[in-house]
């Protein structure tokens, strides 16, 4: 119990010390140390979880309940002075209700006041837990060299350094309480701290256009985030107080837990940017890449999935529960398709990050054992792999002043250490033996058998979604390898805390596929037998073996190619002209000379996003309708 | 059926495939001849033409073009071999879109309008034959309850006739996998189109003839698709093959390339209401 409170107050701790701190090298000092602590602690907290039971912890100091509602109001009150200065009102108006939702069910609390574990861990909370220390503490190391180019390239936007890194880690700080509360209250509490660090992170650059996406952010995360509240009042009103605990409402099963389970899960989807939610996520890559990276990867939108994941037994071969794998299966596919015709790399990696969280979804909204398997995988896997992607981007932008793809062309010869690393990472997010085909497949294998019909619906949309998945990243992987003209690659200018963070990550990424039958059986599936009581075998030793041959070949490939490179002789390329002293230049009719100029297919007219996010949003906020409706209609009866 | 040790039939697969896609290759050219009024080249002649190849002196734009063709190659027959192996059939399709990338990325490599171009459409032929791929996978599985390849080829039955949408589905896309006209869209036997070899344009020498070695694996495991169509009725398999071919020749023959708008969009049509349709069916019983 002592780690899950240091997991939460120590990161709080670094905030504060890193508010104060203005020089530079201390912070880095600090910054690093802190970044050390936490990162081990959550790999001690992942080694603990491996051995025990879930574990539960009851705090024993009742004022923490008092302090933890003050908590609220104070992030309301921030939220709506903040609202109102800059008129957004419906912000406000939303705060105010959830303000007013929530003093209701503290009262409802305070009459019926059943004690309830607070704290406690268990394998998901482990990983978790390990997710937000590792990649969260990189990420922030990665921050510092990365903000100090950022600020060197902008110096119109205001420094703020101090207060930027105090808040990466305060949304740390509020991950690791959000995987750890047993109480939803306190659950709560810090899902609205996470809300508001984004809020502040994203509006960091402090330009018109950060700070609309950053209350776009703020209004659909809030918006989601008004169920939670409504979900304690059905909750209260009709069982009682003592399912107002995660363990204990999943245990109580779909009859008690179905509608409170829907309406957080509908926080979840907010926040983990599923249709219609998804613009915020998109938007808020207007913030610095960390900021990006650790959006997507290890904290926000995995505390939406990993919310749904907590309450996927309570769907499995529910109504409820397919509305929202459906909700996860054409985000899916809607956000890969729009991935085909963006050409800015992190709007792609937006989109392949939507895409991906709603294919967790769609695997939680199913809600058996093996779909559940298939989502955990997921997380890991996306987690390590995007971090890895955002970050190699970003560094990529920093030294060719440009994060569109198409300037991304011969990558290979002007960096080639970085750009290896993007293949990686692009190889880990859609190719076979790599992390998240694994998933890809085991989510197939779980979907085809579970509540027919509806699983082969989401059969179908995986099948179309994995075609489109393989069009956008192989033509950025073929856009980085394509090359022109030879140029001297020169990566010195890279920061060194950058360069040994994307080397981490890389290894990383190797790593967990290599890793990923560990994970498996001392981790997820203990974790899966106690919910459920078959779990069949999920991934059978024959075809591991298969995974790993393939893997091995994968990686010792690379070793040949220099043989090859020198094997043949050099000839210019076949242009339909007469070839020109530079490679790339040729003469073509009346004695012209030209340059090629070669660019991606984007498919815009039949893959542009404005058209398919006005019909996948309208077919969201249908579900989320319906959805709606059930639990309207179900707590009347 | 297979053999029971997987190593014999990995190596027979190997060492046959190649033998059974030229000579399939080669009567395909002799029917296109006669099909065109000529008498057409002898049955060995895509053999004549690939030994011919690997010994070319070897000419390239980059030194990894090579590189990418060799891992498209092995990627090939490794998924061929899983395949004939009997492995889980999600894996093999897996396999294939990871040999197909390599390719790809042999074609992006050089930087050659042609070759880049091709390689765009060898990727929209990908994502167009992709999801009929994976439909037919779980069409077998629903059939068979197992998605080992091994089990779905004991099936004493004939899941065709459960299956005939996805069977129908299948065979439109197998125009694109052949690479026959009108969906010859990347790459073409005939080179009189617009885009010249279009994504195999730079390679030449054993790069081309690894290049040409891989679509003779493919072609066998295609059709070892076809045949799970069949079950254990092999007789039949053999007679709906031909029969396919034979009809695949005749469209290579009368039809032009498309362009990739209609492939593409035809291509997730025909998918969706024969393979989507006939799965959706099938779990609905």
């Amino acid at each position: 119990m002592e780690l899950l409170i240091f997991l939460i107050l120590f990161p709080l701790l670094m905030a504060g010390l890193l508010t104060l701190i203005q020089g530079e090298n201390f912070r880095r000092a600090a910054v690093i140390c802190g970044a050390v602590l936490i990162g081990i602690a959550s790999l001690i907290t992942l080694a603990d979880s491996i051995t025990t039971q879930a574990v539960y912890h009851s705090v024993p100091v009742d004022l923490i309940g008092v302090l933890i509602f003050i908590g609220d109001i104070i992030i309301s009150g921030f939220i709506i002075f903040v609202s109102t200065k800059a008129r957004q009102y419906l912000v406000t108006g939303i705060t105010i209700l959830q303000l007013i939702l929530l003093c209701v069910v503290e009262w409802l609390a305070l009459a019926d006041h059943a004690r309830i574990p607070e704290l406690f861990s268990d394998q998901l909370s482990g990983i978790m837990a390990a997710i937000i220390g590792v990649i969260g503490g990189l990420i922030c190391v990665y921050a510092l060299g990365y903000m100090r180019e950022y600020h060197a390239e902008h110096p119109d936007r205001p420094d703020r350094r101090p207060r930027f890194f105090g808040i990466m880690f305060l949304f740390l700080s509020a991950m690791f309480g959000v995987v750890f509360s047993n109480n939803l209250l306190w659950l709560f509490f810090f899902w609205e701290i996470t809300t508001l660090c984004s809020f502040l992170l994203i509006r960091y650059p402090e330009t018109d256009e950060a700070i609309k996406n950053a209350f776009r952010a703020l209004l659909f995360n809030l918006a989601g985030g008004v169920c939670i509240p409504v979900a304690f009042l059905a909750i209260l009103l009709s069982q009682g107080s003592r399912y107002i605990g995660l363990h204990e409402l999943v245990a109580a099963g779909p009859g008690i837990a179905l509608i409170p389970a829907g309406l957080i899960a509908i926080a979840g989807l907010a926040k983990s940017a599923q249709f219609p939610f998804s613009s915020w996520l998109v938007g808020a890559m207007v913030a610095p890449t960390p900021v990006s990276a650790l959006l997507h990867s290890s904290t926000m939108v995995k505390a939406g999935v990993y919310i749904i994941a907590r309450f996927a037994p309570v769907f499995e071969g529910q109504i409820v529960g397919i509305l929202i794998a459906l909700i996860g299966g054409i985000t899916f596919l809607a956000a890969s398709a729009i991935a085909i015709s963006q050409s800015n790399a992190k709007k792609v990696l937006a989109y392949s990050t939507i895409a991906n969280l709603g294919l967790i979804v769609a695997c939680c909204g199913v809600g058996t054992a093996e779909a559940l398997w298939a989502a955990i995988l997921l997380i890991v896997f996306h987690a390590i792999a995007k971090s890895l992607l955002f970050l190699s981007v970003g560094t990529v932008e920093h030294q060719i002043h440009s994060r569109d793809i198409e300037d991304m062309t011969g990558l290979v010869t002007r960096m080639p250490k970085v750009t290896m690393m993007i293949l990686i990472g692009i190889a880990g997010m859609f190719l076979a033996p790599f992390g998240m085909l694994i998933s890809k497949w085991a989510s197939l294998h779980a979907f085809v058998e579970s509540v027919p019909p509806y699983g082969i619906l989401l059969v179908i949309i995986i099948a179309y979604g994995s075609g489109i998945t393989a069009f956008f990243w192989a033509k950025w992987m073929g856009k980085l390898i394509a090359v022109g003209e030879p140029h001297r690659g020169d990566e010195t200018r890279i920061p060194q805390s950058e360069r040994s963070i994307l080397y981490i990550l890389s290894v990383l990424t190797i790593g967990v596929c290599f890793g990923f039958p560990i994970i498996s059986w001392y981790l997820i599936e203990p974790w899966l037998y106690t919910m459920y009581t078959s779990v069949t075998d999920l991934i059978s030793l024959s075809n591991i073996e298969i995974m790993f041959m393939m893997l091995f070949l994968v990686l010792i490939m690379p070793f040949s190619l220099a043989r090859f490179t020198h094997s043949a002789r050099r000839v210019p390329r076949y242009l339909c002209g007469i070839p020109e002293s530079r490679p790339s230049v040729f003469t073509g009719s009346c004695g012209m000379n030209r340059e090629i100029a070669l660019s991606n297919y984007y498919l815009d007219r039949m893959f542009g996003e404005e058209r398919l996010s006005r019909i996948s949003v309208g077919i969201g906020i249908f579900l989320i309708v319906l959805l709606l409706n059930i639990f309207v209609i179900g707590g009347g009866l | 059926m297979i053999p029971p040790d997987p190593f014999i039939a990995a190596a027979l697969f190997i060492i046959l495939a190649p033998i059974v896609g030229i000579l399939i290759t080669g009567l395909d050219r002799i029917l296109t001849a006669r099909m065109q009024g000529r008498v057409g080249p002898p049955v060995l002649q895509p053999w004549y033409d690939i030994r011919k190849l690997f010994q070319k002196r070897q000419v390239a734009v980059w030194g990894a073009q090579s590189f990418f063709i060799f891992c498209y190659l092995i990627f090939i027959i490794f998924t061929g071999a899983l395949f004939f192996v009997g492995g889980d059939i999600l894996l093999v399709i897996f396999a294939f879109t990871l040999g197909h990338v390599f390719l790809v990325l042999g074609a992006y490599v050089s930087y050659s309008p042609y070759a880049h171009i091709g390689a765009e459409r060898e990727l929209i032929q990908l994502m167009a034959v992709e999801p009929m791929i994976i439909i037919a996978a779980i069409g077998l599985y629903q059939v068979n309850g197992s998605f080992l390849v091994g089990d779905m080829a004991q099936h004493s039955g004939m899941p065709i006739l459960l299956l005939p949408g996805v069977f129908l589905g299948f065979i439109y896309i197998l125009t694109f996998k052949l690479r026959k006209s009108p969906f010859d869209l990347a790459t073409s036997h005939h080179a009189h189109q617009e885009l010249v070899k279009g994504s195999t344009t730079e390679f030449s020498g054993w790069t081309l003839a690894m290049v040409e070695l891989a679509h003779m694996y493919e072609l066998v495991v295609m059709l070892g698709f076809i045949w799970l169509f069949f079950g254990a009725n092999l007789i039949l398999c053999a007679g709906a093959i031909a029969v396919i071919m034979i009809l695949e020749i005749l469209v290579d023959n009368c039809t032009s390339r498309i362009r990739w708008q209609d492939a593409m969009t035809s291509a997730w049509f025909v998918t969706l209401v024969a393979g989507a349709g006939n799965i959706f069916a099938l779990s609905i019983m």
